[in-house]
């Protein structure tokens, strides 16, 4: 199984490793702290750009209050995620609290896009190591990134965008799985909306709010077609 | 002394914000996953997320101020879309974007 895992989150490596190193080169030079701290909020946080949001708030002394709010609405987005996965993770026991605790963007498109047998006990141990493995690459990345600092020989400049291919290639995979183009283009459009109108630390969330709140609009409109011809029926 | 418990009490304040950002919906929806509305969300909702994922990051990774605005993003990205629906590969299709892009940001050909 572990051989399985290891090559579904092969992109994920390469996306987090350099990330992950970004985050801990970030840390090392702009901050006084001992190098272990970076990796130890990898462990403990485990947010891409919230680690990298934090290092300007811990180079600007934030309070706790200004912390908090910061870090949540630029998280926001995974309010929605686990919507999408009650039912997965239903019944997974003391491994939930860590499925839910390590959903990343990369974990969310990773357990949702892969195919899924019969069989959910098995199905969740396989989620859990996707998530641990994840983790571990973004660990490693934010421990060699704060070791090494500036002293980073191979010119990795550009490997990041593995992520943005990964976000492609599911895009996809979602598209045909689902036969439906309409939520692709519905995220597209709402993405360049509000890239128009929102400053980027918003982008996501806003685009987030507008797909949810179109779906909702989608939903009533699907339901209240349904239920006029159940009237039709009827009659 | 107080540096080391501002730290901490900083990285409890932000592993607890974070986390609480992606367990809310299991607190307050675990009993509704049958229900219509959620059903709906969790069939549309991810493929919705993941274009404009795809989108916002594409969009960052390119220079849109060079003569050929965003070529230095949307060519890798191209291709990405290209080769996987020629070989329908996950892993070929990020190996060939990513090289491509990194080929173009280090040597800026756009």
């Amino acid at each position: 199984m572990n051989h399985s895992v290891f090559r579904l989150t092969l992109p994920i490596l390469f996306g987090y490793l350099p990330l992950g190193m970004a985050f801990g080169v970030l840390f090392a030079t702009q901050l006084d702290y001992a190098w272990w701290v970076a990796p130890l909020m990898g462990v403990v946080i485990f947010a891409g750009a919230g680690q990298i949001l934090a290092v300007s708030l811990l180079a600007a002394n934030a309070g706790m209050v200004e912390v908090f709010v910061a870090m949540f609405v630029l998280n926001a987005r995974h309010l929605f995620y686990g919507l999408s996965l009650l039912g997965q993770f239903r019944g997974a026991g003391w491994r939930k609290v860590y499925l839910i605790f390590g959903l990343t963007d990369e974990t969310y498109s990773l357990l949702t896009s892969r195919p899924r047998g019969p069989d959910r006990a098995y199905e969740q141990t396989v989620d859990f190591r996707i998530t641990a493995f994840n983790q571990g690459y973004w660990v490693i990345g934010c421990a060699l990134g704060a070791l090494l600092a500036d002293n980073v020989a191979f010119n990795s400049t550009g490997i990041e965008f593995a992520l943005v291919a990964l976000f492609i290639v599911l895009t996809i995979e979602q598209l045909k799985a689902l036969g439906d183009s309409f939520p692709v283009w519905l995220g597209a459009a709402a993405a360049g909306a509000a890239m128009i109108a929102l400053p980027p630390a918003h982008q996501l969330i806003g685009a987030i709010a507008i797909v949810t709140a179109i779906l909702l609009l989608h939903y009533r409109r699907i339901r209240g077609k349904q239920s006029s011809e159940g009237e039709v029926n009827r009659g | 002394m107080a540096e080391t418990t501002y730290l901490a009490a900083f990285i409890a304040v932000a592993a607890i914000a974070t986390f609480a950002t992606r367990v809310i919906p299991f607190l307050f929806f675990e009993r509704h996953t049958e229900h219509p509305l959620i059903q709906h969300l969790g069939r549309y909702l991810p493929a919705a997320v993941m274009a404009l994922l795809a989108t916002v990051f594409l969009q960052r990774s390119g220079t849109w101020s060079a003569d050929l605005p965003g070529f230095d993003a949307l060519i890798p990205g191209l291709l990405v879309v290209a080769v996987h629906l020629w070989r329908r590969n996950a892993l070929l299709s990020i190996a060939a974007g990513t090289a491509s892009y990194m080929v173009i940001q280090q040597t800026g050909v756009f």
